[in-house]
């Protein structure tokens, strides 16, 4: 291909640039087109009519309406598939096919289809298939290969684009003669203005419906030079206003990113859609909108046909039809439906020109030639009923066929933001009613379709927007009203014997598919577009929502009105997930002594958004994991062990009420806990629920300190604000998790550790077990606790984080000479359990009380308020109906093993499951914790557990702790004689 | 091609009757009125009529056939739930939808894809083997799957989910399915009306009169009914309703959202959720992909989208197949969720004569529509409890008997 016959000579305005042609594949053939051009354009422009296959029949299909959602051309380019080649811009090197063909756009196996349409009415397949049930899937198969439309890429890579939080004070959705008018009004008034608008260039309409008008041009390269020297003004063309939230939060959606756009005011000047009549053969390649002829001949200097006839409704088909003479193209005639057809200066100059216009007259049929374009039309008198006279027809060849029969408002934003809408018969559209604070509408999409008009109320609506922000104080002008005729035909739908007369080219549904519908009861709008899919393709209805309203509204013999339209929801424009998913966010939080833990190779594991040691040493393949968590469960039980609990949700809270607080958020006693002292902190919800615990440390009589779990000290945190800000106590909660960090030195020498590090007494006289205090660790504030959930004689160290590190090495080397091994959280897991102590969350569930965790005692149900009392003393009442109870099984390989989560099974009834279970090197046994019914705990009974294969094993109940039951470990007083 | 297509190319006049009549205007008097025509409502009138001849039946709907949640859902069917309770009914259900393509001669679409449910951490590996055991003891298939055995079963997971979380196993389901979900409610719709019950459409309940503890009629925008039964099955709706007869219960309403891509060849057969990563997808007959994720976090009666919502779920789902970075995004919307604190429904009886509730579906309760259809035809025609739906009765939130099945249920649908 070395010429492109259909180009027309250079004009101005255009958007190509004709110094830089590229070249690029589509169907394996090369085309060249030039800079600017998209692959339609440039497609058309080298004389190709037909460009893609329709969804369900295979019909071919070519432009519509070049809108910007013209999904009768969707292509794939081997990365990237269903885009829409009227915004694509054609690229050096794109490889291109049209979408779902089996084979290629011409020789689509399945286009015969398209001659067994009869077979496949509406919803066709709710109707068959499912009988025999046995041959569904069979069936399913092929039906789901046939659906879809664009194949996925499965080497395509992640794309990570950035995204942008945006502000301004007045949002112009639409660049448009409105919208420019509008952003002028308002950045005159001193407003920051972002303009967005989808189309690579600014104009809107003056760049393809009006840009054959002289006047109208001049217009243009006004209002764009002022929006370009204001500097209040950023105008973002290729960008598409996608969806629009809560206070005026709308999603703007360009090639690179998603802008999250905060807006003062809204101004929607987003025009209307062109809408095709709806008549027998309306789809062929070479029948399209007027305005999208518009756009090839103003835009891309492109002659999509040589000879065209025109159907019209409106004076728009008018305009066009002077442009297409201006563009060498021959115009047979203009059919206009309206029996007075179109009067004034407008008309006289099409006249002039030499067309034909036959008033009250339109297209009964097109026809295709033998490749399926369309090749000529039948015209005939029709009545405003739609009944043709076909006494009276009349074939015309043509290769092109314009329809200008009306629009329908791009009001999907005013939608999603909530307007209101009326059906205005004077225009016979749906215009705003009732519009939301700080959003509005001008233009088009306001009913307003006379230029001069339309600037007018652009301003009209710069005006109200900079009233709105209290940058105007003096009037703002009435809505211009509307004169003339009606700009869009009341029903330009046309039934015929032979159908295809589409009313949804996404969908390719036909009008009887819609009667249809309707005959099977599917008459309100909503049914309608759910058993025909009407206005469910790509394009979201654009093209056929309305004519589907209008075909309802006659059907029912009822207004437009009473009919309603669908809900219009996010998006506009169908958006990449690459634009909505951004960057991946996945926050990991470390503590301070992360590179400790990585210099020690710890394996680390997810707790939350946590990453804490598992275990240490695990780069050392050799040995088992197992092996490596049992030395230091060894450790912590004969010497001493050190833990990271940095990630331990720790707040601060202080004030007068802070007791006060504690003692309704907690189930515990707090006011009477004494200053340098520490108490349970165990939470319920409203229905008795337990749902975390930590330690309450109180360090001054108005300054507690308390912690939660890892994973659940954000939930606390805010139920804490929340209630704080209910109740209106007097004091503050400050979230220290990450101030500090944490460790926990345990087991019998740890004293003789830490006494090596600080000068405070840590005696069990000044230091008790529970007992807290301030004191300074190697020569770092620290803050002291002696708590004991591993069972052992341990200390807590919190210091502020950035001195973690130092503090942890000081710890270590005074640890040395009884080598201190640091643990990870799977020797945690076991030293607890050897200890008996339940993990809130592990070893209950979402309906654990504390009666079933044998954790009554932890309940003041004296005291008069508490989150979940009233629940617990009704189910105190009733008593525990499980309870938690500990089992041990004899170490043996051969058995099946016993998991965590295996059921309890008492005369074949589930009556618990195992929460927790591991061997313990301490007591050589396996050793765990199981619901169990409150008869069955009784130590050295046995319960039945399903084992691994459904294999029943016997386990023997035993009495927690399962280590130290007089805890004289963690009191220390234990003897250190055994372990030295 | 099947042949009863062919029907549809011999004759001239397209051979189908309405679905539903569009009757007239209200009676005076019904035996039984139900409130709301989504799939439960609809289910409990066709049972009402085919199993116990009680056709006096009106079902009133505000809206359309179908357009509460019945409409907006993402269609999973599954009953792997975690009680013994839970397992047991919705297990039902599913043994309901196999054969209702045929017995309502529509077809459902009812597509038995498998569904797998992602552990990423070693708890919740553990919940799943909780699931699978107690499922297992149910008789309902139900296990604990490897890596392997995932990555056969969707070769285009990205098991590592791009390096954080990586799956470390799944709970699968191989009866999980997906059906067309407004086709249920057409079919319960059709049955219904074919033997008799009129479903008024653009109907709206505005008040229920009770006197003397006692239902004795329903107030609408279009007049007066009396009726000594009502039915409330207005899922998202429902404190509006129990409001009327003034009757307190612990439901709230969240909005839960969902989104579907642009359609595309088929490539994903089975249903994947992750809890973790707040996302659960499937790809439809239509060759969308139908995604969703968890509850919005706080109550709000309103079914309006909110960008955060396709943000994070765009993110998460490109965390699993990062190749559909370019795949398109085409439309999100949202519905209200009747939300318990056990995750668990509400049905039955009620402390008001006559009153029926079937409530408290959340996020879960497309799959449980025959069952529900059966069981409260049964307790409405009975004015007894049918014994599945026994331990979900209103009273449990003050006797503490919670049913449980937060862990099952959220995400998972
Ligand atoms: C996004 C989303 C995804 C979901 N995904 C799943 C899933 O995958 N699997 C699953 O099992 N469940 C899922 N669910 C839950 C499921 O959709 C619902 O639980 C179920 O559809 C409820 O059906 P229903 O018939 O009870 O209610 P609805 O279908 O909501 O019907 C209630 C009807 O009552 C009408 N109504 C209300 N008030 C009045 C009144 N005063 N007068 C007259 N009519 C009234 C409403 O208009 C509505 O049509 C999901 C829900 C949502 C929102």
């Amino acid at each position: 291909m070395t010429d492109v016959p259909a180009r027309l000579p250079a004009r101005s305005g255009e958007w190509i640039d004709r110094d830089r042609v590229v070249e690029f594949r589509f169907e394996g053939q090369v085309y060249r087109g030039y800079a600017g051009d998209t692959v339609t354009s440039a497609l058309v422009a080298a004389g190709r009519r037909t460009l893609g296959r329709s969804f369900k029949y295979h019909r071919q299909r070519g432009v519509l309406s070049l809108a910007n959602h013209d999904v009768n051309v969707m292509v794939d380019d081997g990365q990237r598939t269903n885009l829409r080649a009227d915004v694509l811009p054609i690229s050096a090197g794109l490889e291109l096919q049209a979408v779902n063909t089996k084979g290629g756009l011409t020789g689509d196996r399945h286009r015969h289809i398209n001659r067994m349409a009869k077979l496949l009415p509406v919803g066709f397949y709710y109707k068959t298939f499912h009988r025999p049930r046995r041959l569904f899937p069979f069936w399913e198969r092929r039906i789901r290969a046939l659906a879809g439309l664009g194949t996925i890429k499965r080497d395509a890579p992640r794309v990570e684009t950035p995204k942008r939080y945006d502000f301004c004070d007045v949002l112009v959705i639409g660049a448009g003669p409105t919208g420019l008018s509008a952003a002028l009004a308002a950045a005159n008034n001193g407003a920051q203005v972002v303009i967005a608008d989808e189309n690579a260039r600014a104009g809107g309409s003056l760049t393809h419906q009006w840009a054959g008008d002289a006047e109208a041009v001049e217009i243009r390269e006004r209002l764009l030079s002022a929006v370009d020297a204001h500097e209040n003004i950023d105008l973002r063309t290729g960008t598409t206003a996608a969806g629009y939230y809560a206070d005026n939060w709308v999603a703007l959606v360009d090639d690179i990113r998603l802008s999250k756009m905060r807006a003062g005011q809204v101004i929607v000047a987003s025009g209307c859609f062109e809408q095709p009549a709806v008549f027998h053969g309306n789809d062929l390649p070479g029948v399209m909108l007027g305005s999208g002829a518009q756009r090839l001949l103003h835009r891309y200097a492109v002659r999509p046909f040589q000879r065209a006839v025109i159907l019209a409704a409106n004076s728009d088909a008018y305009r066009l039809a002077l442009d297409l003479v201006a563009a060498g193209i021959e115009v047979a005639t203009i059919a206009d439906l309206r029996t007075e057809g179109e009067t004034g200066p407008l008309a006289e100059r099409v006249t002039a020109e030499g067309v034909v216009v036959r008033r009250g007259c339109g297209v009964y049929e097109a026809h295709a030639d033998k490749n399926g374009e369309l090749s000529g039309v039948v015209v005939a008198p029709v009545t405003a009923e739609g009944e043709f006279d076909l006494g009276r027809q009349e074939s015309i060849s043509c290769d092109g066929l314009l329809m200008s029969v009306g629009w329908t408002p791009a009001a999907n934003l005013l939608y999603q933001a909530g307007t209101k809408m009326d059906y205005a018969d004077a225009v016979q559209q749906f215009v705003p009613a009732e519009l939301p604070d700080n959003v509005h509408a001008a233009g088009r999409v306001n009913g307003v379709h006379d230029l001069r008009q339309q600037l007018a109320d652009g301003e009209r609506a710069g005006l109200a927007a900079s009233l709105a922000l209290g940058l105007y104080s003096g009037e703002v002008p009435e809505q211009p009203r509307h004169e003339g005729g009606s700009p869009n035909h009341p029903y330009p739908i046309f039934d015929h014997p032979k159908g295809k007369n589409f009313v949804d080219f996404d969908e390719d549904l036909q009008l009887k598919d819609l009667l249809n519908a309707c005959q099977e009861g599917f008459d309100n709008i909503e049914l309608m577009k759910r058993y025909s899919t009407v206005g469910m393709g790509p394009s979201q209805g654009k093209h056929s929502n309305m004519n589907a309203v209008r075909i309802l509204a006659r059907h029912r013999g009822q207004s437009i009105m009473a009919t309603g339209t669908t809900t219009a929801r996010p998006y506009f424009h169908p958006v990449p997930l690459k634009l909505l998913a951004g960057r991946s966010f996945n926050p990991e939080r470390r503590t301070s002594l992360h590179e400790w833990h990585r210099a020690a190779d710890a394996r680390f594991v997810h707790v939350g958004d946590w990453l804490r040691p598992e275990v240490y040493g695990a780069a050392d393949t050799n040995r088992p994991l197992n092996e490596l968590v049992l030395k230091e469960v060894t450790a912590v039980r004969r010497a001493v062990g050190l833990i990271d609990v940095g990630t331990l949700g720790k707040l601060d809270i202080r004030g007068p009420d802070a007791a006060e607080f504690l003692e309704r958020i907690y189930t515990g006693r707090f006011s009477n806990v004494k200053h340098g002292r520490m108490t349970l902190a165990l939470r319920c919800d409203e229905s008795g629920v337990v749902t975390d615990d930590g330690i309450a440390a109180r360090f001054a009589g108005d300054h507690f300190y308390v912690t939660a779990s890892t994973t659940r000290s954000g939930a606390v945190l805010q139920d804490m604000q929340h209630w704080l800000m209910r109740w209106g106590l007097d004091a503050t909660v400050v979230n220290a998790t990450g101030h500090f960090a944490a460790m926990n030195l345990a087991g019998p020498y740890s004293r003789h550790v830490l006494a090596e590090l600080t000068s405070a007494d840590i005696s069990d006289d000044s230091l008790p077990f529970g007992g807290v205090a301030t004191a300074t660790v190697a020569g770092v504030p620290a803050r002291l606790m002696r708590v004991g959930f591993v069972g052992e004689l341990g200390f807590e160290i919190h210091v502020p984080a950035q001195f973690g590190p130092a503090v942890w090495e000081r710890v270590m080397a005074a640890g040395k000479q009884f080598d201190i091994c640091p643990f990870g959280v799977e020797a945690q897991r076991i030293l607890r359990l050897e200890k008996g102590i339940p993990i809130v969350g592990q070893d209950s569930d979402g309906l654990t009380n504390p009666f079933e965790m044998d954790m009554g005692w932890a309940l003041a149900m004296s005291k008069p308020f508490f989150i979940g009392q009233r629940s617990l003393q009704i189910l105190q009442r009733r008593g525990a109906e499980r309870v938690l109870a500990g089992f041990s099984l004899p170490r043996d390989g051969n058995a099946a093993q016993v998991r965590e989560s295996h059921l309890v099974i008492r005369d074949g009834e589930i009556v618990g499951r195992v929460t927790s279970v591991a061997y313990s090197p301490t007591l050589d046994r396996i050793i765990g914790l199981a619901y169990v019914a409150p008869a069955q705990n009784l130590p050295e009974s046995t319960v039945k557990i399903r084992a691994d294969g459904g294999v029943l094993r016997s386990a023997t109940v035993e009495r927690l702790p399962f280590y130290d039951p007089d805890d004289l470990a963690q009191a220390g007083v234990a003897s250190l004689q055994e372990v030295s | 091609m099947p042949l009863g297509l062919l029907r549809f190319a011999m004759s001239k006049k397209h051979p189908e009757p309405r679905m539903f009549r569009e009757p007239d205007a209200l009676k005076a008097a019904y035996d039984v009125v139900i409130i709301g025509a989504g799939g439960h409502g609809l289910a409990c009138a066709y049972y009402l009529a085919r199993d116990y001849g009680i056709t006096n039946v009106a079902v009133l709907e505000q809206g359309y056939i179908g357009g509460g949640n019945t409409g907006r859902n993402t269609t999973i069917v599954r009953s792997n739930y975690l009680t013994p309770e839970g397992v047991r009914f919705y297990d039902e259900s599913v043994r309901l939808y196999k054969d209702l393509s045929e017995d309502f001669d529509l077809n459902l679409f009812y597509s038995e894809r498998g569904h797998f449910t992602f552990a990423h951490t070693d708890s919740a590996l553990s919940t799943m083997r909780w699931r699978a055991e107690v499922n297992k003891h149910m008789g309902i298939e139900s296990e604990v799957v490897d890596r392997d055995t995932i990555q056969q079963a969707c070769p285009e997971l990205d098991l590592d989910c791009g390096g954080h979380l990586p799956v470390m196993g799944a709970l699968y389901h191989a009866p999980g399915a997906v059906a067309r979900h407004d086709a249920v409610a057409w079919g319960y719709g059709r049955g219904a009306d074919q033997r008799g019950v009129e479903i008024h459409q653009k109907t709206r309940v505005t008040d229920i009169r009770v006197e003397g503890g006692k239902v004795v009629g329903v107030e609408t925008d279009k007049g007066f009914v009396r009726t000594g039964k009502v039915v409330s099955a207005v899922a998202g709706f429902t404190p509006r309703i129990t409001e009327m007869v003034g009757l307190r219960t612990p439901i709230t309403i969240q909005p839960l959202q969902a989104c579907v891509t642009e359609p595309l060849k088929p490539w994903l057969d089975t249903i994947l959720v992750s809890a973790t990563l707040h996302v659960y997808v499937s790809q439809s007959s239509r060759g969308e992909l139908v995604m969703g994720s968890a509850l919005d976090p706080y109550e709000l009666h309103s079914t309006r989208s909110t960008l955060d919502f396709t943000e994070s779920l765009s993110g998460h789902l490109l965390d699993m197949f990062p190749f559909l970075s370019e795949i398109k995004v085409n439309r999100q919307w949202a519905g209200m969720a009747d939300m318990t604190p056990d995750f668990a429904p509400v049905m039955g009886r009620t402390p008001i004569d006559g009153f029926y509730l079937d409530s408290g579906w959340g996020t879960w309760g497309f799959k449980a529509t025959p069952v529900c259809g059966k069981t409260m035809s049964y307790t409405v025609a009975n004015d007894r409890e049918h014994e599945l739906i026994e331990p979900f009765g209103l009273s449990r939130f003050e006797n503490y008997r919670l049913v449980g099945e937060k862990g099952a249920a959220s995400v998972g649908h």
